[in-house]
């Protein structure tokens, strides 16, 4: 209880604003979360819980004329300070994106990336850490006898859980996963609510999704966006149960968004 | 995991490497433009002279001017334009609007790259052997023109295409929404959208016919002729192959160097003004496409 | 609400439409045509132009010769008959100027009216005589034996190592000099092309911002619009002496001026084509990696390379395909000798420039006119060659997207 007390956030956004152009795409977002907990980011499309989730691993920066002012902070470090090195922040923050899109590789060198690209040589070490992610993001037993063989050969389900392995591979503390299961079928859908549950052991997660059922699922805490603004953010439960507002309200039950 | 400053710096020095090393490569390219556009034209510009421009060529091509070349080249440029432009922009628009996604689409874009990748000089073999031989068109404006025509066919048609892929199809579902047939939408709504590009990229393909010699080495070009054509049956000089002869086989090579000077910065500049006229209107149709 | 006359015209129009849209295919085909209507006429001849024969004596056990063997033998480097296959004897060269050698003017004739005649005598008489002479002196009972010469063969014609298409008593039509003149200067041309074209097209998609794009963008243009003869009156002004003078070669004009003005010529098919490649590989892909904490480079090298290889590689096959038939620069620089280059820093002559050199000299439907056409086939086919493996590329490309 007093260590839950000084407990520091492990992400943390103060009064982000970030514009597109002359586009105010997010507005004063302020929101914390400590580690080893799963936020889920709902709202209707276009308010902004993309562009927020990609301010942690600075992935706006590639979309020319974006602007963004107020502080995102991970393990205390603002993220936009001139002295963070992006690829290192980027390194501690894996991302898993909306449709699953690994790279025109073998399903081994796909997992392998992430650590031949930040310097690792010794092929036992790769071999051994790409088996473990793979069994992480339960899909080993499915690709073991074939990970020579090309990426693309696999499912739409296999190939999210795949770029979830390639994402864990090199160890990030924080895991953004921005609609992982949108493009997916209700089983490989089960299939990925079921590891982002076992996950939640070792990572603190931010994870966008229309689905409420399963942010309701997976989530310890839930954030709703509307128009660039963070309306509300709660304990799931009390979410679900009690919104303080009347639009969050109407958007949980399906009364507009 | 690793000592990650360490492999952090290594990283952003080869990035750092490669990027002044790419950036320095590509200056290159526009120095190696700008040094060949220098020399010409810094060579080039004292020969330039209105006599030069408007003079028949004299002295064994040494001294005078270049003006039946100049005349001869428009009068080729004009000839493969009336012959290409039509039928190309009707190709084009037959190929994009009117074929399915299937197999004759795909043989006739095949067809059409396969004829932009023969060698020009293979139309010069093509060209005298049937507009000049078989048809009897003897070395001629007309069979030079038919051959430069047939060379810039692919680019018009692949212009045209490019152009008509541009405009988005709700234009055309809308106008058929409101009744309009095929044709009248093509007529109405399609090309008046897609002209400024295919007028753009029309302009620069008129440079490319300016400049191609292969392809009239046999089928019109003249070594040495000062006079102006009369018909589309005359042979006529052209700016390309008359740089050609003086800088290499003219009877006096160093004496007309510096004819060769101003006969290539000529050839430069009908491309650059093409190219200018080309960027200029793309700029203002640019412009104009925003503000509606 | 639509007439008749509507409707008709509409049809009337697609139809006009589509014959437009058949053009190139017809123009493909004519051209194949009448490339090849010419050229395959060449397998039809004999190297020894029409209307002058090679005779032997009577005796003589020689059967054939080839066009090779027949110009070492006017050119007295093979001098007795054992080393084609005959008898040993001593070879007697004789064309028709050298009857004075032999006869009076009396005994010819004051009209020259029995040369044939006396051709015919000597022919009878020595036993070891090759002679050349126009088919209008073969007398009536001619002594000698008219030698049956062998047709040009496609094999010969791609395999034999000499081009001396004008040569006399037998014309020498052995491209192969020439194919490989072709391929040197052109992958030559390529592989200095290749770094450029590819670092500048990654720099223009990738590193450079919209600013710098647009203003090279009308640079590579315009680079692929200076017409090719500009492009060769720089190279033999400025780069021969360049070459010459750097490697300090006895002649500037080698293969080497030659690729580096290609290499130049075909930077903007390179360029264009792979930055469009480049510029196609999907978002995703490039935020998965820098996601992954790759650099921008490595994101380059490892991703978006490997998912355009396929667009970098027609562009590179298209620019060679450019550059093994492009004419007038190389006709200019190159240096034009063909003979079989065993270094880039010699004079080599390339298929295009021999056919802009030589067809204007050449007899309308004569030997060298159906040579040259068929020269002109070879690099149709070559070109084609290309053009097929460029169609095949892309359209895998699609499949697998
Ligand atoms: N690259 C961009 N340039 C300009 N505006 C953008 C860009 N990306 C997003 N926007 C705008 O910013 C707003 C927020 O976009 P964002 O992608 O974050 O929405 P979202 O909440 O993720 O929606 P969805 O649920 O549909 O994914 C939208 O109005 C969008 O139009
Ligand atoms: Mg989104």
């Amino acid at each position: 209880m007093v260590k839950d007390y000084v407990k520091k956030p492990k992400v943390m956004a103060k009064d982000v604003n970030l514009y597109y152009g002359d586009f105010h795409a997010l507005k004063g977002i302020t929101l914390s979360m400590e580690e080893n907990t799963v936020v889920a980011l709902i709202g209707p499309s276009g308010c902004g819980k993309s562009t927020f989730l990609r301010c942690f691993n600075r992935m706006n920066d590639l979309i020319p004329s974006t602007r963004i002012t107020g502080y995102v902070m991970v393990d205390g470090k603002d993220i936009n300070d001139r002295s963070m090195n992006v690829d290192e922040l980027r390194k501690n923050i894996g991302m898993v994106f909306q449709k699953p899109n690994p790279f025109p590789k073998s399903i081994f060198e796909n997992v392998a990336y992430g650590l031949r690209v930040n310097g690792v040589k010794e092929a036992k070490f790769i071999e051994e850490r790409v088996e473990r992610s793979l069994k992480q993001s339960a899909l080993w037993e499915e690709v073991k006898d074939k990970l020579k063989k090309s990426a693309f050969e696999l499912s739409g389900g296999q190939q999210q859980r795949l770029c979830i392995a390639r994402a864990l591979a090199i160890e990030p503390s924080v895991l953004l996963m921005d609609e992982p299961a949108s493009a997916l079928d209700p089983i490989s859908t089960a299939k990925i609510e079921e590891l982002i549950y076992e996950l939640k052991n070792q990572y603190t997660i931010i994870i966008v999704t229309h689905n409420m059922q399963q942010a309701g699922r997976v989530s310890d805490k839930t954030a709703f966006f509307y128009m660039g603004e963070l309306i509300e953010c709660d304990d799931t439960k009390t979410m679900f149960t009690n919104p303080k507002h009347t639009r969050t309200q109407n958007y949980i039950t399906g009364r507009f968004g | 995991m690793m000592d990650s400053g360490k492999i952090h710096r290594r990283k952003q020095a080869s990035q750092n490497f490669v990027f002044t090393l790419f950036t320095l490569m590509s200056a290159s390219i526009v120095l190696v433009l700008f040094v060949i556009l220098g020399f010409i034209v810094i060579r080039g510009l004292p020969a330039i002279s209105w006599d030069f421009l408007t003079k028949m060529p004299e002295d064994g091509m040494t001294k005078g001017g270049i003006y039946p070349a100049i005349i001869g080249t428009f009068c080729l440029m004009l000839g493969s334009m009336i012959f290409a432009f039509p039928i190309g922009i009707m190709s084009g628009i037959y190929v994009h609007e009117y074929t399915k996604d299937g197999i004759l689409k795909r043989f006739m874009k095949a067809m059409t790259n396969n004829l932009a990748g023969i060698p020009s000089i293979v139309f010069g073999l093509f060209g005298m052997s049937l507009f000049v031989n078989d048809l009897h068109f003897g070395d001629s404006i007309l069979a030079g023109s038919l051959t430069l025509g047939l060379l810039v066919l692919p680019v018009v048609i692949r212009t045209t295409e490019e152009s008509l892929k541009a405009i988005d199809n709700s234009f055309r579902v809308g106008s058929y929404a409101l009744g309009a047939t095929k044709l009248q939408t093509i007529r109405k709504v399609v090309l008046p959208m897609s002209l400024p590009n295919i007028i753009t990229g029309l302009i620069l393909s008129i440079g490319r016919i300016s400049g191609e010699t292969a392809p009239i080495l046999f089928t019109v070009a003249a070594y040495f002729l000062p006079k102006l054509p009369h018909s589309i049956f005359d042979q006529v000089m052209a700016l390309p192959y008359h740089l050609y002869v003086i800088s290499t086989s003219g009877t006096n090579i160093v004496e007309s160097r510096k004819m060769a000077y101003g006969t290539a910065l000529v050839l430069v500049l009908i491309v650059l003004i093409l190219n200018l006229l080309a960027n200029v209107l793309r700029r203002y149709f640019g412009k104009k496409v925003k503000m509606n | 609400m639509k007439t008749s006359f509507q409707r008709f015209i509409e049809k009337f129009v697609e139809g006009l439409l589509f014959l437009s849209g058949t053009i190139t295919s017809f123009a493909v085909i004519l051209i194949v045509l009448f490339l090849f209507k010419e050229g395959w006429g060449l397998f039809n001849e004999t190297p020894v132009e029409k209307g002058s024969v090679i005779a032997l004596n009577k005796s003589n056990p020689v059967q054939e010769l080839t066009a090779q063997q027949i110009k070492n033998i006017f050119d007295r480097k093979i001098t007795n008959w054992k080393e084609v296959g005959g008898n040993k004897d001593s070879i007697i060269v004789f064309s028709v100027n050298d009857i004075s050698n032999y006869y009076s003017d009396a005994e010819l004739g004051d009209s020259l009216q029995f040369v044939p005649q006396r051709i015919s005598e000597l022919m009878g008489k020595k036993t070891g005589i090759i002679a050349f002479f126009p088919t209008e002196y073969i007398s009536k009972n001619f002594q000698g034996r008219i030698l049956a010469m062998k047709k040009v063969t496609l094999t010969g014609f791609i395999k034999d190592k000499e081009w001396f298409p004008t040569a006399q008593p037998a014309a020498q039509l052995g491209i192969l000099p020439l194919i490989l003149g072709t391929l040197w200067v052109s992958l030559v041309a390529i592989l200095i092309a290749l770094p450029f074209g590819l670092a500048t097209a990654v720099y223009i998609a990738e590193i450079a911002d919209a600013r710098v794009g647009k203003i090279l963008k009308p640079v590579i243009e315009l680079l692929a619009g200076i017409p090719s003869v500009v492009y060769g009156f720089f190279g033999l002004i400025v780069i021969v002496p360049l070459v010459q003078k750097t490697f300090n070669l006895p002649v500037g004009e080698t293969g080497l001026s030659g690729s580096l003005v290609l290499a130049i010529m075909a930077l903007p098919t390179i360029i264009t084509i792979s930055e469009d490649a480049i510029r196609n590989t999907p978002r995703a892909m490039k935020e998965a990696s820098l996601a992954l904490g790759a650099t921008h480079w490595q994101t380059i090298y490892k991703v978006i390379v490997p998912y355009s290889i396929s667009g970098i590689s027609a562009a590179t096959i298209l620019g060679i395909g450019r550059a093994m038939g492009e004419t007038m620069a190389v006709l200019m620089v190159t240096g034009n000798a063909a003979i079989i280059p065993h270094s880039i820093l010699v004079p080599m002559r390339t298929i295009p420039a021999t056919i802009a050199a030589e067809l204007g000299e050449s007899a309308h439907g004569g030997l060298h006119y159906k040579a040259l056409f068929a020269l002109g086939c070879v690099l149709f086919v070559m070109t084609l060659v290309i053009n097929l493996t460029v169609d095949l590329i892309s359209a895998r490309r699609k499949y697998s997207k």
